[in-house]
């Protein structure tokens, strides 16, 4: 009652105080960025801290919101022809790069079809799927499909088709281009300054042609190497937002419970980052259908989310995330039975023969979970051992296939054709990339089903498609699916619309005032 | 005229280690699991074996091990320490960038540590076994002990969170704008808590060599005969005692300050000082092979360097030395 009392007050004074809410201009934004990036140029790096500071330097044609809605970007408005082939963008007028240069058609159709094909892989392997890309005038961009491919609506999202500046890069050698050091592009924030191991200062772009923004002056993106020393801080108020994964999870409750500190899951939507243990298919007991079944039964995976993860995220029930386009839960559920998994084991025959764990290097919690597993899988009979290693090594166990199971993480990208079946595939079953069908799962019929879904016209036959191979796959457990990760967000709750966009805080400087 | 011979034969001796140090580091890093085009790979989410292949490629990775290491040597005795591909920087700039702000933390800290621990071990040793002697040398054992991370995550804990007096990382203020005088004292409050957690545990080791030193050469028979020809005991410890008890203090100052480059790598990640530790710690996670080689080498070269420096400062301090070599 005193609470609400309290917040009641609070309401009405803040009521008299700002009758309209109105966003602020003006101001600096301190944000931590773990680990420091190797390069902001975004065309030529993608990793996650890169994709945090460039999410504001780049932009893309499209954005997302958090339910995956494409909203215009670079482009303002655009067509999808009835057959799915032709995707049509009208570009903003009046978009100028960072240098002052006029921003064109020219420069999308050069990204997309000559920068990006030769330095992107993850996208090159969407344009494969595409005939030609043509700028009719300066402000139309033409993709032509070979076939249908529902995700490439996708695939315009800054960091997996930045727009690349043609004048800076055309006929150039980009990755050893000079002009890398300094970043140009056509987003609401240009580059300032790098001081290594310190900070990457970002200004506002005034010639940012959406009409008053971006409202904040300047951004700055701090590099702060020790995870308990990020959490101090925060507390002290030197930054003001915790991207997620910045602190261990066992942080988070306490700097939550903090006066006007705000907690968000959301801004990860696009990424769905998707945990799970390859399990070797290829040999030892893994290899066996009823043991990787075991495996499921075995581990109380609820519980790994309470403990491990602070509750945070969801336990997964299969391949796809269910924050991702066409997931289905029309699945068998494994819920922790030990029992079953005794039976299992007791029916395979399994005769002891201890399997490797191989943990994913990025700090405690990922270690606790192993341990966890560990613990679960023991109970039930099975010998584990903790096999250790840093990221290169762990690069080099799974791209090289030598582990028994091993953790790691994904994104999806929003469609299961750009970020699930290609690690289920056969044909996606490559030593030297720990990206791909790492677990050597072979089914050949799964794999014509996982094919003629990416290609289908419509969502509803895809959603069919989808649901039945989820159905089907999720019996074989290739892969022991562990948990939808969501990696909170934590700001100042003074700082306002930080997270609007299913990429969450790597644009989100775009749109974010802090109240004064 | 000995000790330039002698700097001479030394500096021989320095380039030739120095070179086997570089081939032995180069063999020990490509010996370790994984390389850089993997892990840059790996960081980007996904990646196909194209692009593997032109990561390797522009990396010189594709080569043979002795044509790489044939690069190698041959760019170091030109005293090119090569490309750092992942950064997209010349190495001797990435180090150059970060080489103040580790000297201005190891230097400081060495100084601090080899100031007070001789004064405290000295003024220790002249009260030995009254109480403010206990109270020192039971304060050197806590710091002697105590591991260094916890003792940094204490400092900021207290100083910055609790009391709000000191800055708890950083090398200065981001954004400030300081120039002059006011951005020395900004950067001299950021160092504070780093230049003490990192002096302290050499403040605690000087300070009880110092009076152990100290007590033991007390004893010998010259220190009686300055007392006998009544020299005031101040004037014995300062001038008799103490010099003659110093040179294992600078033995293993010259070993401290071997590490002024490398050797504050924890320090440096708690409180994320901008210095080349953290550079050389997470090059070497991401296998960015020539910039750790290259961290490794200054490295090598400062331990060298302050070998000969030690040697000189024990001439000095003791000329019997210099007679006998």
């Amino acid at each position: 009652m005193k609470n609400y009392l309290k917040a009641t007050t609070f309401l009405i004074a803040a009521a008299l105080a700002a009758p309209l809410a109105a966003q602020q201009a003006g101001g600096r934004l301190d944000i931590v960025v773990q680990p420091e990036p190797p390069g902001l140029v975004l065309g030529l790096v993608q990793n996650g801290p890169t994709q945090l500071v460039a999410g504001d330097i780049y932009e893309s044609l499209l954005r997302y919101d958090t339910d995956l809605k494409p909203m215009p970007g670079l482009a303002k408005s655009w067509e999808i022809s009835d057959d799915g082939l032709t995707y049509t963008f009208k570009l903003q007028e009046g978009v100028k790069w960072h240098d002052g240069e006029a921003f064109s058609a020219d420069d999308v159709v050069f990204s997309a079809d000559v920068f990006l094909r030769e330095t992107h892989a993850r996208l090159r392997a969407s344009l494969a799927h595409v005939e030609s890309i043509t700028a009719p005038d300066p402000l139309t961009v033409v993709f032509q499909l070979k076939q249908p491919f529902g995700p490439f609506i996708n695939a315009f999202e800054t960091g997996t088709m930045p727009i690349m500046p043609k004048h800076i890069y055309e006929g150039t050698d980009f990755a050893n281009n000079p002009a890398n050091a300094k970043p140009i592009g056509t987003g609401p924030f240009k580059f300032d300054e790098w001081v290594k191991g310190s900070h990457i200062h970002l200004v506002k772009n005034e010639d940012y042609y959406v009409d008053g923004l971006p409202y904040l002056d300047e951004v700055y993106y701090r590099v702060i190497p020790d995870a308990a020393a990020r959490a101090v801080a925060f507390e002290t108020g030197e930054v003001s937002v915790l991207p997620g994964g910045s602190v261990e999870n066992w942080d988070i409750p306490r700097l939550a419970k903090m006066d006007g500190v705000c907690v968000t899951e959301k801004g990860w939507e696009f990424f769905a980052p998707h945990a799970w243990m390859w399990l070797n298919n290829r040999e030892g007991p893994t290899s066996n259908q009823k043991f990787r079944q075991a495996v499921m039964y075995a581990m109380d995976r609820e519980f790994m989310k309470d403990v491990v993860w602070n509750g945070f995220g969801k336990v997964a029930t299969g391949p796809v995330s269910s924050r991702t386009n066409y997931y289905s839960d029309d699945v068998t559920m494994y819920n922790h039975d030990p029992e079953k998994a005794k039976a299992l084991l007791a029916e395979m025959g399994y005769d002891g023969e201890p399997v490797r764990i191989l943990p994913l290097p990025y700090g405690e919690t990922w270690q606790r979970w192993a341990e966890a597993v560990r613990q679960n899988l023991s109970e039930v009979g099975i010998n584990v051992e903790i096999d250790s290693t840093d990221v290169a090594g762990w690069n080099e166990k799974t791209s090289q296939w030598d582990y028994d199971m091993a953790f790691t993480y994904l994104y999806q990208y929003g469609d299961p054709a750009l970020g699930v079946s290609r690690n289920y595939t056969a044909d996606r079953i490559k030593k030297g990339s720990p990206w791909n069908n790492v677990e050597g799962y072979e089914n050949p019929e799964l794999d014509k089903k996982w094919a003629a879904a990416a290609v289908m016209v419509t969502p509803e036959e895809r959603a069919a498609a989808y649901a039945e191979i989820q159905k089907e796959i999720v019996d074989d457990v290739p892969v022991a699916w562990m948990q939808e990760l969501t990696f909170p967000t934590i700001y100042r709750c003074d700082v306002k619309d930080l997270v609007t966009t299913g990429i969450g805080v790597n644009d989100g400087p775009r749109n974010t005032w802090i109240e004064k | 005229m000995s000790i330039i011979v002698a700097i001479l034969s030394r500096a021989g001796k320095a380039i030739l280690t120095l070179l086997a140090i570089a081939i032995l580091n180069f063999f020990l890093l490509h010996a370790a699991p994984g390389d850089p085009a993997v892990v840059l790979a790996g960081e980007a989410g996904a990646a196909d074996e194209q692009m593997i292949e032109q990561l390797r490629e522009r990396f010189g990775l594709d080569q043979p091990l002795y044509v790489q290491l044939g690069k190698y040597v041959g760019g170091i005795v030109q005293l090119d320490l090569g490309y750092s591909f992942r950064q997209g920087a010349p190495v001797a700039q990435l180090i150059a960038e970060r080489l103040p702000a580790t000297l201005l933390l190891t230097l400081t800290a060495f100084f601090i540590s080899l100031i007070l621990g001789i004064a405290l071990g000295a003024s220790a040793s002249a009260r030995v076994g009254k109480p403010s002697d206990t109270v020192l040398t039971t304060l050197a054992l806590l710091f002697y002990a105590t591991p260094l991370y916890w003792l940094a995550l204490m400092a900021v804990l207290v100083f910055s969170v609790w009391l709000g007096w000191l800055p708890g990382f950083g090398y200065e203020t981001v954004g400030a704008g300081y120039t002059g005088f006011a951005r020395m004292l900004d950067i001299g409050q950021h160092l504070v808590l780093p230049a003490l957690t990192l002096g302290l545990f050499f403040m605690a080791v000087y300070m009880r060599m110092t009076r152990a030193s100290m007590l033991e050469v007390a004893q010998l028979d010259f220190v009686k005969t300055a007392k006998a020809k009544g020299l005031s005991p101040r004037e014995i410890r300062r001038r008799h005692i103490l010099r003659n008890a110093i040179l294992p203090v600078v033995t293993l100052a010259g070993l401290q300050a071997g590490q002024l480059v490398g050797g504050a790598v924890l320090t440096e990640t708690v409180f994320a000082w901008p210095g080349i530790g953290r550079l050389m710690f997470e090059s070497l996670a991401a296998r960015d092979y020539n910039t750790i080689l290259g961290v490794f080498l200054v490295s090598a070269a400062m331990v060298i360097l302050f070998n000969i420096a030690t040697d000189i400062v024990y001439r000095i301090v003791d000329p019997r030395i210099g007679a006998r070599a």
